[in-house]
């Protein structure tokens, strides 16, 4: 915690951008590799992305969406999941037969089950 | 029967020539400077894409050569090669003077050696070890740090010496991502409970089963895929090593602690090489390694008249693709023998 203001100075805009792999918490991504192992069948294409409606609208990609869930940097996935209208598109295009529509299901679930994100 | 023939090097390619060349009548002299046939195959325990055991093909390779055809002759080194009108004249420390028609060059590579890459801390670090010091805790079944605990996390290092300008190396060596995702498989089959992580530039899996090694990996191992090329590794006080990396599908830079990490290193013209394309007059290409009189159609063919490429000193192949190379290349030896060399 910043206190004595600090944050007034500007000590809080910049937060480290490296992505610390031991620190994070990595039990959304577990939770989907359980019941969905196509999701490690990932090779981050970006077939998915290229083809969904919503990001070609907004700033949305669910191949960089899935590469935060595995890596455990959850903080902005919550925001962007809400998003995705689960029409499919993508699972239609994927080359490795990921059923990414089921992976967005699945990662709304397990966020709704973690206190940390409970709504 | 119809001429002699010198093959240097006992490897995958020379062995493979050699035989072939004996089976049709040829008289060949087989040279090896180590004691043992085989070359970088020894070194070898689970072969990819199908991790058969590699002693089936050395099995394979040494029954070939096992003609009476074929004088073997190991820890023989070369003093002296001439050519005089059309002979080929070599001089050796084992046999005096050795008089041939045509020379299969299987001279071969060597693997890059990974602490020039001075970053990775190969040398430097007791747990950064190579693709090949892996391959032989396969074989003696015991996958273990320094301090012989068993390591839980796992790191791959592609593209070690290859791809890399700084080092001089700006070609793919075409084998060590699927060598790395065979060796990713395999560590988790040893050790079931641990993390493996391959850090790589692009997956190049251009062989036939090797895409489908890859998706083993990823759907029936687990195996984890980070794309960005490590900058540099080192070591914390609790003597884990820090691999730093860029993360460069989530855009991000990514920092992790590895137990073990393995280079990937890649393959260079062999030393061996060097000294034959010397004493011959060999023409190499930029990347070092020989070049073929036509990249389409004459990869067997040197600069040199009755002078003959067979396997990996031309550039990086598989097996069968050597062993593809080296029977090819009988064929442009008999049909110098018999027409051009009248
Ligand atoms: S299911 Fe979601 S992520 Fe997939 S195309 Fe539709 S909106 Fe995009
Ligand atoms: S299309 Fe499939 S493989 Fe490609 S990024 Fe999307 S989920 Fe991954
Ligand atoms: S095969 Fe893979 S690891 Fe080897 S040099 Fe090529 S891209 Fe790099």
């Amino acid at each position: 915690m910043i206190g004595n203001n600090m944050d007034k100075f500007g000590y809080s805009i910049s937060k480290g951008r490296q992505i610390n792999y031991e620190a994070n918490d990595r039990k959304i991504a577990e939770y989907i590799y359980e019941n969905e192992p196509s999701f490690r069948l990932c090779i981050e294409c970006g077939g998915c992305s290229a083809t969904c409606t919503t990001g070609n609208l907004t700033k949305f990609s669910l191949r960089e969406l899935f590469v935060l869930i595995k890596r455990g940097e959850n903080d902005q996935i919550w925001q962007n999941l809400k998003k995705c209208m689960l029409c499919g598109k993508c699972t239609l295009v994927c080359p490795r037969g990921v059923n990414t529509r089921n992976i967005v299901v699945l990662a709304r679930q397990a966020f709704q089950k973690s206190n940390d994100y409970a709504i | 029967m119809n001429g002699n023939v010198i093959v240097i090097g006992a490897g995958i390619a020379g062995m493979e020539a050699a035989g072939q060349l004996a089976k049709a009548g040829y008289l060949v002299t087989l040279l090896e400077k180590e004691e043992e046939a085989g070359g970088h195959l020894n070194n070898w325990y689970h072969l990819f894409p199908d991790r058969r055991n590699g002693d089936e093909v050395i099995k394979y390779l040494k029954d070939q050569i096992d003609n009476d055809n074929i004088t073997f002759l190991n820890g023989t080194r070369i003093d002296n090669l001439e050519k005089s009108k059309k002979e080929f004249i070599i001089k050796t420390n084992r046999a005096k003077e050795i008089c041939a028609d045509a020379i299969v060059v299987a001279t071969g590579f060597d693997l890059f050696r990974s602490e020039r890459k001075e970053e990775y801390g190969y040398g430097i670090y007791d747990n950064v070890i190579t693709s090949v010091d892996l391959e032989k805790m396969f074989r003696e079944g015991d996958i273990s740090l320094i301090n012989g605990n068993v390591p839980n996390t796992i790191g791959m290092v592609h593209c070690v010496g290859s791809r890399d300008e700084k080092v001089g190396n700006p070609y793919c060596s075409k084998l060590c991502c699927v060598t790395a995702v065979k060796q990713a498989i395999e560590i988790r089959e040893n050790i079931p409970e641990s993390k493996v992580f391959c850090f790589y530039m692009d997956m190049r899996m251009g062989g036939a089963l090797y895409e489908e090694l890859y998706m083993e990996a990823q759907e029936k191992y687990g195996i984890n895929f980070i794309r960005g090329k490590v900058s540099e590794v080192g070591e914390s006080f609790n003597h884990k090593l820090i691999v730093k990396v860029e993360d460069t599908l989530a855009g991000r830079p990514l920092k992790m602690e590895i137990d073990l990490l393995v280079l990937m290193a890649g393959m260079e013209i062999s030393e061996g090489s060097k000294k034959t394309g010397k004493l011959l007059g060999l023409k190499t290409g930029e990347n070092r390694f020989f070049q073929s009189r036509d990249n389409h159609y004459g990869s067997n063919l040197s600069n040199i008249d009755g002078v003959f490429y067979a396997g990996t000193c031309t550039s990086p192949m598989n097996i069968s693709e050597t062993i593809s190379h080296a029977r090819a290349a009988v064929l442009e030896v008999m049909d110098y023998l018999k027409n051009d060399r009248k």
